[in-house]
């Protein structure tokens, strides 16, 4: 379902290197391997992979230097690879340009969800008028959204967030990015304004923030829509 | 299969661990004879525990019909006493069934030693407690001194009553704490005749037997040593090698008695040996006459340096006064002091003349100590002394001889006038009355002057023929004879009085400046303290200039301290301090080392260790006084024990310090090796199978690959508690405060935990309304997933975890309810400790006794609490409950 396409892995464990190739392999990917941030940056030069899994601990430079340096002069996706409770590193990096990132340990599962997403909205480049996910139908032209057939009355705002999250199904969006395009760059630090209309949006949707249909919360981070 | 590998019981050693932890913690007040209100100080604790909120039982209390215990014990709650029948007699003792189904968190049982009446589960009470420690519960229990086991025949041996009841050392050995109550032997005699221990006619009996002065002083000094014999044993020799007050055992004493001749310091030395073997206290004793003052210099300093040397060495210094027999009051004092053994210098060789007149103090002492064991200690080296008799020194001032003069010329003039009244022969007294106004003015010289210059003037003046020398008659000659004796006596007497008078006020003023100085550097906490008051004491006291030197971490000395405030020394300074320092002797002006200096510098040493060097110097051209420079020594060596007392007390902190750190690295190191192990075995298993059985069924297959993901999502929870551990205990957590809606929360930690919880049914109920709390979301995420993974591992498969939440206006209270077996109300504060785990029976859940720590470590991080609650009327069921701080738009932007 999604286009077979030629992964790079920038990792410096070859045990993750080994058991990410099978997964990808299996779904029709093919996969090239570096192991250093050396190696990495040379092999997407010269094999212009379609999406680069980057391990944010290499052993000669710092993954996020790689990703910089990537970021000069190519578009590619990037999966950051990052251990749990280091938000700020995770924050640095999708602020750098990552498209996402998967938690040290991982399950195979998680990480071809996510492999799939970026994929999606590369391969679907222009964002549809109408966005179609489990019981909603969104539409951006009219600003309407209905649930099971159902019409919810959504205000500019909570459209706006529902639509910001909706059109990066499965993808994280940060709570910077959030604040940014719906509040402006001013507003880029005030959360608890973003707080209140997600729960609102919630309420709306009938969603449970302790048990979430469609809107997941990524501690420190941002939020994720279920697609 | 898959679920149960989460409840797999632990290893031994955990659970010898868990046992060990699981146990009550025993408080012993221990008190020297009954009546000096222990179960009162017991109870005045429990009080002050059930004020913060301990569940506090008293189970037995035994108030003796003292009416101010009774008194303290209500407001307790009380387990009512279990009726027995004991020979008839219908007595009660206490309900230990009750008491173990009851639970409390501490338990008051009164009366250690107690003998339970016959049909009660166990002979002693002691036995009773160790029951309800083991059943977790926290005991506070009274014990007197004579009821320790070994301690009995020593007891029986001093108050001559011996008691039948005993507890064996070990209980007392197994107290986690002990409180010593002491109040000195007097007020308890008091409190005994108000009847304030046993009702009045008690007390007269009680009174002539257990309770004499003399007993209760050996007790409180028996009570005493039992319970410092529980303090850390290096810290106790340090003490007693350094004067330090401190324990000490009371069988036995060693008595050495110094005076100024140098025989004295051996004998200190032979004393310091001998006690250092016997592993006894020392005294130093002075016997001080009024000849003491009449000592030479040479001989004033020498005794004081004695004093210090025993001083030094941790000897307790006695001195007594005594112008009699001197070889009596030493008996009197060593028997009154439960001495053994007395030493004494050898007496030097005296003139024949003085030993016929009168006996040595150490033949006497050979002679008469019938019970005592007597040492002579030899004079190291034999330096020839100058024998002989000391005239009384007639050196004064000419203000002393005017004054003879004048009170003989006063004399002269009352009589004159007193002659028509008065027989001549009377007015001897006259002049009598002049020697002895002088002689307790001025000492003896002026006073046999005004006697001498009396019985001339008198003699003179009004005796036949009068205006001459010449005496014609008999009685005369007598009156004149007798007056000259009697007012050499008087004078002599008074003269010694005054003498005495001086020692005393001399005495008295250097103890005052001491133990001024002592009180005031027993209240310093910290070196700097000690530091200051050292110099400023010195500096008021001796008027004088002050500094004190001790070497920094890379070995140069330099100025600590000083009054006024002083920083740097010139080089010639700096180089008599070094040489102080080295050499540990004085150096510096007025010394025989660089005497050119301005300083004068004395080592502080305390027994063999070198602490620093003080320096003084006068402002003006003054010398040193002698007395000044005994004072200074006695300072000195104050200054060095407040300093090493100091030193020592950081040791000890820093051994308790390391002590604990021991235990947690063993606990650390026990749940590392199990728990980071046992994940391990499955997955190496499970994959070894995978990869070795070619023709596996797809199930097994499936099976094996989902118990290897599971074990190793539980190893990647284990290290990161392990993390966040390390993040917690090495303060490296900096919670980012934002405003942070709680049910978001709930809903990402139950995604993390989205296979553990697989078989629980997860509840919330979280109002609409919620407000916002300000914390730090990443970590209250994480505590909320070490909440909830242990309601998973605790509540049975299929059970509810119940999560609810409810504002104040000012805070947010978040619970998660399981409905597991429970935390007992005694454990409920200590779940929360690093590597503690409730147990329940042989069984033990797979915990870590990490998750419960480190949300606590987290959510005080963030400025919140936590606590543990019991759910349920029947004890079952466990109730985290967080609070947490509102966010508030208007303070928190």
């Amino acid at each position: 379902m999604t286009p077979a396409t030629r992964i790079l892995v920038i990792d410096d464990e070859a045990p993750i290197r080994r058991f990410l190739r099978i997964p990808l392999e299996a779904e029709g990917h093919s996969v090239i391997e570096a192991g250093t941030a050396k190696d990495g940056i040379l092999a997407v030069a010269r094999e212009t992979p379609g999406l680069v899994i980057l391990d944010l601990g290499l052993p000669d430079a710092d993954g996020l230097t790689v990703l910089r340096e990537i970021r000069g002069w190519s578009m590619v996706p990037v999966l950051v690879l990052s251990v749990r409770a280091d938000e700020a590193g995770k924050v640095a990096a999708l602020d750098a340009g990552a498209q996402d990132y998967v938690v040290k340990p991982f399950g195979v599962n998680e990480l071809l969800a996510r492999i799939r997403s970026l994929l999606r909205d590369r391969a679907g480049s222009s964002t549809p008028a109408v966005i179609e996910a489990v019981d909603l139908r969104i539409d951006s032209a009219n600003h309407t959204v209905t649930q099971a057939d159902i019409p919810l009355h959504l205000t500019r705002k909570e459209f706006d967030l529902l639509w910001l999250l909706a059109s990066h199904a499965g993808r994280l969006v940060t709570q910077g990015m959030i604040l940014k395009s719906l509040w402006g760059p001013a507003h880029a630090e005030d959360s608890q304004y973003l707080r209140v209309y997600v729960r609102q949006l919630r309420q709306k949707l009938g969603d449970d923030a302790a048990n979430p249909r469609y809107i997941m919360t990524e501690p420190g981070i941002g939020y994720r829509f279920l697609g | 299969m898959t679920s149960d590998t989460a409840i797999r019981p632990s290893p031994d050693a955990l659970l010898m661990q868990a046992a060990r932890e699981g146990r009550g913690r025993l408080k012993i007040f221990i008190g020297a004879a009954p009546g000096v209100g222990k179960t009162w100080a017991m109870l005045d604790d429990a009080h002050r525990r059930y004020a913060e909120g301990v569940d506090v039982l008293a189970a037995l209390i035994e108030t003796h019909g003292r009416a101010e215990t009774q008194a303290k014990l209500s407001g307790l709650p009380t387990l009512a006493r279990k009726p027995v029948i004991y020979k008839g007699r219908a007595l009660t003792e206490m309900d230990l069934d009750g008491l173990l189904a009851r639970r409390p968190t501490l338990a008051l049982i009164d009366e250690l030693a107690h003998t339970n009446a016959e049909g009660g589960r166990h002979e002693k009470r002691w036995q009773d407690v160790e029951e309800v420690l083991a059943a977790g519960i926290d005991v506070f229990t009274t014990l007197n001194i004579q009821h320790i086991e070994t301690l009995n025949e020593t007891v029986a041996r001093i108050t001559g009553v011996r008691v039948r009841e005993t507890v064996p050392d070990r209980v007392l050995e197994m107290a986690d704490e002990i409180e010593l109550i002491d109040i000195p032997p007097d007020e308890l005699l008091q409190r005994l005749k108000q009847g304030k221990v046993y009702p009045q006619d008690q007390a007269a009996r009680a009174l002539t037997s257990f309770f004499a002065k003399g007993n209760l002083t050996a007790l409180r000094e028996l009570a005493l040593r039992a319970a410092a014999d529980r303090v850390d044993a290096q810290l106790r020799e340090h003490m007693a090698a350094n004067a330090i007050t401190g324990p000490w055992p009371t069988q036995e004493r060693i008595l050495v008695c110094v005076n100024e001749s140098p025989a004295s310091r051996e004998a200190i030395r032979v004393a310091k040996r001998s006690a250092d073997r016997a592993r006894a206290e020392w005294i130093a004793l002075n016997v001080t006459q009024a000849r003491s003052e009449s000592l030479s210099d040479a001989d004033k300093d020498r005794l004081a340096g004695t004093l210090r040397l025993a001083e030094r060495l941790g000897g307790e210094l006695a001195t007594l006064d005594s112008e009699h027999d001197v070889a009596q009051a030493i008996l009197t004092y060593a028997t009154d002091r439960n001495v053994k053994r007395i030493i004494i210098g050898r007496p030097r060789r005296r003139p024949v003349w003085a030993r016929l007149t009168s006996e040595d103090v150490a033949s006497i002492l050979l002679r008469q100590s019938g019970k005592f064991e007597i040492t002579l200690a030899a004079e190291a080296e034999d330096r020839k002394r100058k024998p002989g008799f000391n005239l009384p020194r007639l050196s004064g001032e000419p203000r002393a001889w005017a004054e003879a003069l004048v009170a003989v010329a006063i004399a002269s003039l009352c009589s004159y006038a007193a002659e028509r009244l008065f027989p001549v022969a009377s007015l001897s007294v006259i002049y009598m009355t002049a020697v002895v106004v002088v002689a307790s003015r001025r000492g003896l010289g002026p006073a046999l002057a005004t006697s001498l210059l009396g019985f001339l003037a008198y003699n003179f003046l009004f005796t036949e023929p009068r205006y001459s020398f010449q005496i014609s008659r008999q009685g005369e000659f007598l009156t004149l004879g007798l007056f000259l004796v009697a007012s050499l006596i008087t004078g002599n007497l008074a003269a010694r009085l005054r003498a005495r008078i001086d020692a005393q006020s001399a005495i008295a003023d250097r103890t005052n400046k001491l133990y001024d100085f002592s009180r005031r550097v027993a209240a310093a906490a910290t070196a700097d303290d000690v530091i200051w008051a050292s110099v400023s004491h010195v500096a008021s006291t001796l008027r004088c200039e002050v500094v004190l030197l001790r070497p920094s971490p890379a070995g140069d000395l330099h100025v600590v301290g000083g009054f006024p405030p002083e920083d740097r020394l010139d080089i010639r300074d700096q180089s008599a301090a070094q040489f102080t320092w080295d050499k540990g002797e004085p150096a510096g002006m007025g010394s025989d080392t660089l005497p050119t200096a301005r300083w004068f510098f004395l080592p502080l040493v305390a027994g063999e260790r070198k602490l620093g060097v003080l320096g003084i110097a006068y402002t003006d051209d003054r010398l040193f006084a002698r007395t000044d420079r005994r004072l200074l020594d006695a300072l000195v060596d104050q200054i060095a024990l407040a300093l090493e007392r100091l030193r020592l007390t950081e040791e000890l902190a820093e051994s308790r310090l390391a002590s604990e750190t021991d235990r947690l690295r063993t606990a650390l190191l026990s749940s590392v090796s199990h728990d980071l192990r046992t994940p391990l075995v499955t997955i190496i298993g499970a994959a070894g199978s995978l990869a070795d059985t070619p023709d596996l069924a797809a199930a097994a297959r499936r099976d094996l690959a989902e118990n290897i993901r599971e074990e190793g999502e539980r190893l990647d929870r284990y290290v990161q508690n392990l993390l966040d551990m390390t993040k917690i205990g090495h303060g490296a957590l900096k919670p980012r405060l934002a405003p942070v809606d709680v049910g978001e929360l709930l809903g990402a930690a139950r995604h993390r935990l989205r296979a553990p919880l697989r078989a629980h049914q997860v509840l919330a109920h979280l109002p609409d309304s919620l407000p916002l709390v300000l914390t730090d979301e990443v970590l209250l995420e994480q505590v909320m997933v070490n909440i909830l993974d242990n309601a998973a591992k605790y509540a049975e498969a299929g059970s509810t975890i119940a999560v609810a939440a409810r504002s104040d206006g000012a805070r947010l209270e978040l619970s998660i309810t399981d409905s597991g077996p429970g935390i007992p109300a005694a454990d409920q504060a200590r779940v929360f400790d690093m590597f503690y785990r409730v147990t329940e029976g042989d069984r033990q859940r797979a915990g870590t006794g990490l998750g419960l720590a480190i949300c606590k470590g987290l959510t005080e991080a963030m400025g919140g609490t936590i606590r543990a609650e019991t759910a349920l009327p029947d004890g079952t069921g466990t109730r985290i409950v967080l609070s947490l701080p509102l966010f508030n738009p208007e303070t928190s932007t």
